[in-house]
């Protein structure tokens, strides 16, 4: 059972971790937009990359 | 190659433009190739992305919402942009190759539109990354200065059809991010101890059940303690502080029963942890603290969202004016550097900067947002030209009268302030029921604390009246509430209506008869603001000779000819232009003199039919403009009758707002003539003509005087600058679809979409939505007395206490996600009130 002495203050360390790291990512604007990001997930990558013209080439021609 | 939009396909055998879906004018349906185009504008833009290899953008839009409408470009230069006074101010130059900017863009509103501004570094070369946000329609450009000016930037996001303007505020909006991140951590830090807590909770509640040793008990306590008061002082200071300002205010807000809750439970559990008896309620705290900030910080995020597009549309006002200085060189200036005596040089499409008179060439002036005349005025040298009008046809000089506060636009802007400020705030329900809800609780537990000292002992009577305080904790009130209107206000949001505060809802949702009333603008609110043809009497073959010649002028009348002839027009010759009266050319071997009927007959010596009379009587009736065309040597006569079309949707959504109980008038600036005749086609049977401005605002400030009972509201739909003080004075001003910034100011809700019918959807909205928000009202209250009945009376102590109430927070949470569906059908059944 003493290990509970330690694992508390351990569950407890790693809670704050993670809030520590929720305060960054707040800090650094990750929730500021809560919207756009949804959109993003529907785009198709295939051609973001504009090294990839003739990717893009090869779609407008079929 | 297939055209890009064929998922698209429109209905049956009309053709429709490739890039926007809209049906394409016969005259323009080019037989030869696969890609059809309705003009010019959605050429270049196809053009553009299929050139750059943007293809996609079709794929997207049709993937995520087939009926949004691509933007037109409009052509702008955007110089003004590259001015140093500009860059200082906007530009956040980040090291020497890279610079950032936040545009505002016009027209952006799907997914497709983020898709194809993040690709702008493929449009525009020098543009390192564009991040575009679809709430707020800003885009955020870095890009490097040296490769490419931000003009050329603007002038790309342009040409894709998104015209952009730099975002103001900058200060004011980096402080409110800042603070939303604050709100943010202190919600998860809430959540994150509030989680902890239940786990040590679990184990202590398991122990007191299946035997617990003491050191363990005493170690659980007091981590729970710990982190229970972190909780209090950190996340849950802000109802303190809240309470605090209540108690000074004097007012009963529910932030005091909260706060008391958590003050008493806090020092208890204190109390309890350190003599190492009795409960120490910091698990029901930490949930509490949490659940509530939680419905805070989403009502925050919704109503934020919706002032914070209303705001940056407010920037789309013209913040530069061209200057002609003594030379005759132009040069453009901030607004704010404008004085009396300057001449100004103002161009068709863009508004007058200042009120002045003409110096220098004769245009239209459009002054419908300003006074609601729906025929624009023909204007040359010594004429007025009032601030915030639009030049139509043809740019002119401006000697500078009056500029700022002293226009007749600032003095409504004036006008509109008053009426804000003496708007009375409106006693919200929840405000009301709080307040008796928060005396009688307070009663209660200092009762309960009083007979249980008497009869037993003090810590007895500390306990229960703990229990009542945590059991009777205001969830439906402080979560329900805000949850509710917020998913409410969401709702709407998608729907395209934008409300400003969540009070609208509750005003609106009034069901009995009479509902409220409502006081209609008409140009540009019940019609569509712009002149077209509606009728033609006569030889209708006229038509396209007639357009072929108005072709060639920038006159409203001519351009609404133009838009009614579709197909491809023959060449005209020798066109002369009669100022302010008509114009004469020739087509087809034909003489055409095309103007008021005056004009045409003492012109051309040609007298009206007598057929044609009566029909010429009728369209002057019908509050329409009879144009009069005479085609020689045929001798054939037309007449074309221009006005300003009803929307499409007005007929209905009036018939259906009177349908709901409400009482509907037109109140316009327009000829009473034209009004009369608007309002019989809509069954209304009050109108009003000829009304200024501020007039408007008084008939809206009489109506609420003579008003049937207090909870009636009324209500100011309308558009312009004219309506601007009348929906400021209103309990719940509607801008509608097209308006002007003031207006949008003013107003409590913006309209998106064109057209009436969001009203009505509004209204609905705001039924459904207190329904909801009544029934979690009831469950709550009911379940607060019975458990108030067993805390008072000593038969649950605090453990049962902490369980009953996170239960009862999940059954009015669970109601409230219901809050505004069902829109369609929750206007039948009438409500209790």
């Amino acid at each position: 059972m003493s290990a509970v002495y330690l694992m508390i203050p351990a569950a407890l360390l790693l809670a704050g971790l993670g809030v520590i790291a929720f305060i960054i990512a707040a800090k650094k604007g990750q929730f500021d937009d809560l919207d756009t990001p949804a959109f993003r997930a529907v785009f198709d990558d295939d051609d973001s990359d504009p090294s990839n013209e003739q990717d893009a080439a090869r779609d407008r021609s079929s | 190659m297939p055209p890009a939009n064929s998922t698209d396909q429109p209905a049956a055998n009309q053709t429709t433009c490739n890039h926007c879906g809209l049906p394409v004018p016969p005259g323009l349906i080019d037989p030869e190739s696969e890609l059809q185009f309705c003009c010019n504008g959605c050429q270049t833009v196809y053009n553009i992305l299929h050139t750059s290899g943007l293809d996609n953008y079709y794929k997207v839009r049709d993937s995520v919402n087939p009926d949004a409408e691509p933007a037109a470009s409009t052509g702008s230069s955007y110089e003004e942009l590259d001015d140093p006074l500009f860059q200082s101010t906007w530009v956040t130059q980040e090291n020497e190759s890279t610079a950032e900017v936040e545009l505002l863009l016009e027209g952006m509103h799907c997914a497709a539109c983020v898709w194809l501004i993040e690709r702008l570094p493929r449009v525009a070369d020098g543009v390192i990354e564009a991040r575009a946000n679809i709430r707020r329609r800003t885009v955020c450009v870095r890009y490097n200065p040296d490769h490419i000016k931000l003009s050329a930037v603007a002038q790309s996001l342009d040409k894709l059809g998104y015209a952009a303007h730099p975002a103001r505020g900058k200060e004011a909006r980096e402080l409110r991010i800042r603070e939303d991140r604050k709100f943010l951590i202190r919600v998860a830090l809430a959540g994150a101890l509030a989680g902890n807590i239940m786990l040590l909770a679990i184990a202590l509640y398991g122990g007191t059940f299946s035997g617990i040793t003491d050191a363990w008990r005493t170690t659980f306590r007091y981590y729970s303690m710990v982190l229970g008061l972190i909780v209090l002082i950190f996340p849950g200071r802000i109802f303190f502080t809240g309470a605090i300002a209540a108690l000074r205010t004097r007012t009963a807000h529910l932030d005091i029963p909260i706060a008391l809750a958590l003050f008493v439970a806090g020092v208890w559990g204190t109390v309890n942890t350190i003599q190492g008896i009795g409960e120490i309620y910091f698990d029901s705290v930490a949930v509490l603290v949490f659940l509530l900030l939680v419905g805070r910080w989403i009502q925050h995020r919704q109503q934020r969202a919706a002032s914070d597009s209303v705001e940056l549309m407010l920037t789309l006002t013209p913040s530069s004016a061209t200057l002609i200085d003594e030379s005759g060189n132009t040069k453009r200036v901030p607004i704010e550097t404008l004085e009396a005596g300057m001449s100004v040089l103002v161009n068709p499409g863009e508004s007058f900067p200042a009120d002045g008179v003409i110096t220098d060439g004769t245009t239209t002036i459009d002054n419908a947002l300003l006074t609601g005349e729906s025929v624009p005025i023909e204007s040359g040298p010594s004429d007025q030209a009032l601030a915030g009008a639009t030049n139509l046809s043809s740019p002119v000089t401006v000697r500078v009268q009056a500029v700022g506060e002293h226009t007749r636009i600032g003095k409504l802007m004036n006008l509109v302030a008053r009426a804000s400020e003496q708007k009375s705030p409106v006693v919200r329900a929840a405000d009301r029921i709080a307040g008796y809800f928060v005396v009688i609780v307070i009663t209660l537990a200092l009762g309960t604390f009083a007979y249980w000292a008497w009869t037993t002992n003090i810590t007895t009577g500390i306990e229960h009246a703990t229990a009542l305080l945590i059991v009777t904790c205001p969830c439906a009130l402080g979560l329900a509430t805000p949850m509710a209107m917020s998913i409410a206000l969401g709702r709407s949001a998608r729907s395209g209506m934008l409300i400003k505060s969540a009070t609208v809802l509750e005003q609106l949702a009034r069901t009995s008869s009479p509902a409220g009333k409502m006081l209609l603008d008409k140009t540009g609110t019940l019609t569509q603001g712009a002149t077209t043809v509606i009728d033609i009497q006569g030889n209708e073959s006229l038509l396209p000779l007639a357009a072929a010649i108005e072709q060639s002028s920038n006159h409203p009348i001519a351009r609404a000819i133009v838009n009614a002839a579709d197909s491809s027009l023959p060449t005209a010759t020798n066109i002369t232009q009669h100022t302010a009266q008509g114009i004469t050319g020739e087509v087809n071997n034909q003489h055409l003199t095309i103007g008021s009927i005056s004009f045409v007959t003492k012109h051309t010596g040609a007298i009206i039919p007598d057929d044609l009379q009566p029909k010429v009587v009728r369209l002057i009736d019908r509050a329409l403009t009879p144009i009069m065309v005479h085609a020689s040597p045929s001798n054939s006569i037309a007449i074309i009758g221009v006005g300003d079309q009803l929307r499409d949707d007005a007929q209905s959504a009036a018939s259906d707002l009177q349908q709901r109980g409400w009482e509907l008038s037109v109140c316009s600036g327009d000829h009473p003539r034209i009004v009369e005749t608007i309002a019989n086609q809509l069954n209304i049977e009050s109108h009003e003509g000829g009304v200024t401005p501020e007039t408007k605002a008084q008939r809206i400030a009489e109506s609420k005087e003579h008003r049937h009972s207090t909870s009636t509201p009324v209500v100011m739909v309308g558009d312009g600058i004219n309506d601007a003080a009348a929906l400021a004075s209103a309990d719940v001003g509607i801008a509608v679809h097209g308006g002007a910034e003031a207006s949008l100011e003013a107003a409590d809700v913006y309209l998106v979409h064109a057209g009436l019918s969001p009203i009505v959807k509004l209204i609905d909205l705001s039924r459904s939505t207190m329904s909801t928000i009544r029934l979690c009202m009831v469950v709550s209250i009911m379940y607060n007395t019975i458990a108030a009945t067993l805390a008072v009376t000593g038969v649950i102590d605090a453990l049962i206490a902490a369980i009953l109430m996170p239960i009862s927070s999940l059954t009015v949470v669970a109601i409230c996600t219901r809050a505004g569906k069902n829109t369609q059908t929750s206007h039948q059944p009438p409500e209790p009130r």
